[in-house]
């Protein structure tokens, strides 16, 4: 095999606060012709810092300070930008993790494809849009003859994802950088994009550097892992080396990550009275309705998952319970007695007892309040303390989330990483002292590791509080981790729900099924032995839309 | 024909050596990067500077007074310029390295990331607020005090129509022009800045109520705030004069008021759209969700939780708002409506004197009376938006 790609001794600065700090610090990569290289790490590792780097590019206020990015015999670094125009594109491709971001939303598809083709001179317009169509049947989208014709906002994130995989296709490159191209996506839209990307990959004999954080991923796509860690590289073996038998510690944390698990809690008795009961809901925006009679009950010390793919209607289930969207029909009932649906008409200790914690830390955090102001605002709201007495309960909730008082109380969210914000999110909704807590995607914007610290602290607070939670989510693995019940939502109907053991047990619903065998297994092996059982045709949307 | 010729020779000359310029650095500096990705327009730009550099140079040095006797107004004019210019850019490098130096870690490290324009623009805005609030202790003279002799020359220089007292001369009725201008700092900024605060406080306050509550009250305030901003606004303010100047003799308030009133309305409306603009962004944030959630009043929401968040842009428009307050006031002014005689106002001073511009071809000294007034408005409203630009600079770069 011919060497493609060789990335000597690389390292890359970014400037902040009036200094160069080092992003990488001396990474060394080889790729030859036709391989599949996965980049894994933490978000910061400098995972996509070294993909834009073997394309000789760096974001603006980061330069690559020493080292040299050599792609086929040409040093990037070096080459000059006109060199680099001519290379990028043409035999170089990117393929971003935001689809919907990286297209232009005033272009069709096929004029946003055909752009590389007319733009390098490797083939006249009606040409490129013929190839197009060819790229799109191949990647086993909807229509390939007029999908191209729609515009971005016209077809759903995987499509895009694909329409995007083809469109760094159009000129055939030697080599694509795919940063983190399914992150966004629902497991069962991944699977078809994963699928997609290989086979197209494989057929072309195009190198790629395979960027993303979940390993059972780059399991499937690479034929070796590079594992980074703050702009280090840990290790690099063939992936079946590396999954088998990983030397470095770091690694193998990452690859333990998946093992917490929390003992399911024994079932409440008969005749408990519900912490919070959701009665045949119906809501609409407007006049779609997008809850059809959804009920579930959620018993005290318990935690009730909410599993489905975006659009299933579980935040819809969250907006009622809480009051933002009054349901049009069926009611929402707290220790037995029913809640008024709007949030306004309810009282300060009814919305005491039922709090939130949300997704997107870095948004549910007010960007200009200290820690210490964003935690003891509902201590003084609803406790009614001030002073002293304040600071002395946010010390408290501070220990309780494992973050030193002293060295945090008085810092803004930004000087926080991710998973402290989190953190903070969740010391707010204790700060109210609840009974119950809405746990909207809390992990989903988390590296795994962090990820697993917030379920084992949830999971704890659960214990010493006795708190009942409602666990939205999408990731399956957090369902076996932490959920004793599990209700799993389809087009805003409850599809099934039961207990968690009952749920991974066989026979399932087939909806349920399908979720199940969507999420990636750590096995290199586990996506060829799918689409065999299953065949092609019969993976993601397609097979959602056939029930 | 022959000064559309000496353009494109001059042209095609630019154009020559910008093509020799690239070349020639590409060969001198063994074709490093900045040279070999360097356009032929960012080379035409270079060498275009320094053409006009070296004629700067040249016609600074050209005698002040003609073979013929007659000042060269065009040389003198331009001294003082390049001269003010080298003294502004001295002073803001001096004020600059003094706030690094002196006063808190915070500070010095504003000062340590702040540009030279910025400097500068604080520095006006320093001085021009002292001297506004310490007017009546700086001027020689009271704002109203008719001295002696009307109309003499700016300089003080006795043999050139001068008088030492009044080192910028007096104006037709013989009031002394630098007191007025000190005093003019008082009643024209002062006024433009209470102005500027009132319409902050009108626009922005319904702003952020329109993008909290939503619904009919913010259809209602916008499409007021819409029809308002239909009438172009100087024609509106004079509009609004004409009736008020009736309305404060019956009723005795002065006029003064009424155009605080009617200017700080009539600004309002701009800030009320930004203010519901950026308002709409933030409360669709969780925080906001959470806040509500909780149980918040509206006054919390908008206080506490929206207007942190809203403070960087709306400082940048305040800068601006009240340059444009400031401009209309002066424009007010000029056209008689504004600020009433005998207080010192720089838009009716400028109006005032403009006649003496017409000295400027062969007596510069005398011409620069209506000027320094005119002056003193376009650079505070420079440093203003110096000061602005910066600060958005700074906002945009902390939402990265």
């Amino acid at each position: 095999m011919s060497r493609l790609l060789t990335i000597k001794g690389l390292k890359i600065e970014g400037r902040s606060d009036e200094t160069w700090n080092p992003i990488i610090n001396g990474v060394d990569l080889e790729l030859n012709k036709g391989e599949v290289l996965g980049l894994i790490g933490e978000s910061g590792a400098g995972k996509s810092t070294i993909g834009l780097a073997s394309m000789g590019y760096t974001r603006d206020g980061v330069r690559i300070s020493d080292g040299t990015v050599e792609f086929d015999g040409i040093d990037l670094v070096k080459a000059s930008a006109a060199t680099k125009r001519s290379l990028l594109g043409k035999r170089i491709a990117y393929v971003a993790q935001s689809a919907a971001a990286s297209f232009n939303p005033a272009h069709k598809l096929i004029d946003q494809h055909t752009e590389g083709p007319t733009q390098h001179n490797v083939a006249g317009r009606s040409e490129s849009v013929q190839d197009g169509i060819e790229l799109y049947r191949k990647l086993r989208l909807p229509n390939p003859d007029e999908i191209g014709f729609r515009y971005p906002h016209q077809v759903s994130g995987g499509q895009l994802q694909r329409a995007m995989t083809a469109m760094a296709m159009s000129c055939r490159p030697d080599l694509i950088i795919f940063d983190e191209p399914t992150t966004a996506l629902d497991v069962t839209t991944q699977i078809e994009v994963l699928a997609a990307i290989r086979e197209i990959v494989e057929e072309f004999d195009t190198a790629a550097i395979y960027i993303t954080h979940d390993l059972a991923v780059v399991a499937q796509m690479a034929d070796k892992i590079k594992v980074l860690l703050r702009g280090d590289e840990v290790e690099e073996a063939d992936t079946r080396t590396m999954l088998s038998a990983p030397k470095e510690d770091y690694t193998k944390s990452l690859w333990a990550v998946r093992e917490f698990q929390r003992p399911q809690q024994p079932s409440p008795p008969a005749d408990a009275t519900p912490v919070v009961s959701v009665r045949n809901i119906t809501a609409a925006y407007g006049t779609t309705d997008v809850l059809h009679d959804v009920s579930f009950d959620i018993h005290a010390g318990r935690t009730v998952a909410v599993v489905g793919e975006s659009g299933s209607g579980k935040s819809t289930t969250a907006r009622c319970i809480t009051g933002l969207l009054p349901p049009r029909m069926g009611e929402i009932a707290f220790d037995g007695k029913v809640l008024p649906a709007d949030y306004r008409k309810r009282t300060k200790d009814q919305l005491r007892q039922a709090q939130m914690i949300y997704q997107m830390a870095d948004t549910a955090l007010n960007p200009r309040k200290t820690i210490g102001e964003i935690i003891g605002r509902p201590v003084q709201f609803y406790g009614g303390l001030t002073g002293a007495k304040r600071r002395e309960r946010v010390n408290e909730l501070l220990d309780q989330i494992e973050l030193e008082p002293s060295q945090y109380y008085n810092r803004l969210p930004s000087e926080l990483s991710g998973g402290q914000k989190q953190r903070v999110g969740i010391a707010r909704a204790l700060a109210a002292d609840p009974k119950f807590i809405i746990c909207d995607e809390v992990t989903s914007a988390l590296d795994q590791l962090v990820a697993e610290g917030i379920l084992r602290l949830l999971a704890d607070l659960q214990d010493n509080l006795g708190l009942s939670y409602m666990f939205i989510t999408h990731d399956l693995a957090t369902v076996k981790s932490i959920a004793d019940e599990v209700v799993v939502m389809k087009d805003g109907k409850v599809v099934e729900q039961g207990p968690k053991t009952e749920m991974f047990t066989p026979p399932h619903h087939a909806y349920t099924d399908l979720l199940l065998s969507s999420v990636p297994e750590m096995d290199p092996d586990w996506l060829s032995d799918l689409l065999k059982e299953r065949g092609v045709d019969n993976i993601g949307d397609a097979a959602v839309d056939k029930m | 024909m022959s000064g559309l010729m000496f353009f494109a020779i001059v042209l095609i000359g630019l154009l020559i050596g910008a093509y020799v310029f690239r070349l020639g650095g590409q060969a001198v500096t063994g074709n490093a990067p900045k040279f070999r990705d360097m356009s032929f327009g960012e080379a035409f730009g270079f060498v275009f500077g320094a053409a006009l550099l070296v004629w700067a140079l040249y016609y600074y040095f050209q005698p002040k007074v003609l073979d013929t006797g007659v000042p060269n107004a065009g040389v003198v004019f331009f001294r003082w310029a390049v001269q003010g210019f080298i003294i502004a850019a001295i002073a803001a490098f001096v004020f600059r390295f003094l706030g690094r130096m002196v006063g808190t870690e915070g500070t010095k490290k504003l000062f340590r990331s702040m540009p030279l324009t910025a400097a500068f623009g604080i520095l006006v805005i320093i001085i021009y607020a002292v001297v506004a609030v310490f007017a009546g202790v700086i001027a020689p003279y009271g704002q109203a005090e008719i001295l002696g002799a009307a109309n003499v020359m700016a300089g003080g220089d006795p043999a050139l129509g001068g008088n030492p007292d009044y080192p910028l001369g007096t104006d037709q009725i013989g009031r002394d022009i630098l007191s007025r201008l000190i005093f003019g700092a008082q009643n024209t900024v002062g006024i433009a800045f209470i102005t500027t605060c009132l319409a902050f406080f009108i626009g922005g306050s319904l702003g952020f109520l329109a993008a909290t509550l939503q619904g009919w009250l913010d259809q209602l305030l916008s499409r007021g705030v819409d029809v308002l901003m239909a009438i172009p606004s100087l024609i509106f303010a004079l509009l609004l004069m004409t009736i008020a100047s009736v309305w404060a003799n019956e009723l005795g308030i002065p006029l003064t008021i009424f155009m605080v009133l009617i200017i700080a309305v009539i600004d309002s409306t701009r800030v009320y759209r930004l203010a519901r603009a950026v308002g709409l962004n933030i409360v669709v944030m969780d925080y906001i969700e959470a806040a509500k959630l909780r149980g918040e009043g509206l006054g919390y929401l908008v206080f506490k939780e929206i207007l942190p968040n809203a403070m960087a842009p709306l400082l940048a428009e305040f800068g601006l708002r009240f340059c444009f307050v400031f401009l209309t006031i002066a424009a007010l002014s000029f056209l008689g409506v504004g600020i009433q005689p005998p207080l010192a106002d720089w838009g009716t001073m400028v109006r005032d004197l403009a006649p003496f511009i017409n000295f400027a071809a062969f007596a510069p000294t005398a011409a620069v009376t209506p000027l320094l007034a005119a002056g003193a408005i376009a650079l505070l409203t420079v440093a203003v938006n110096f000061v602005v630009d910066w600060m958005l600079h700074k906002s945009s770069g902390l939402k990265e």
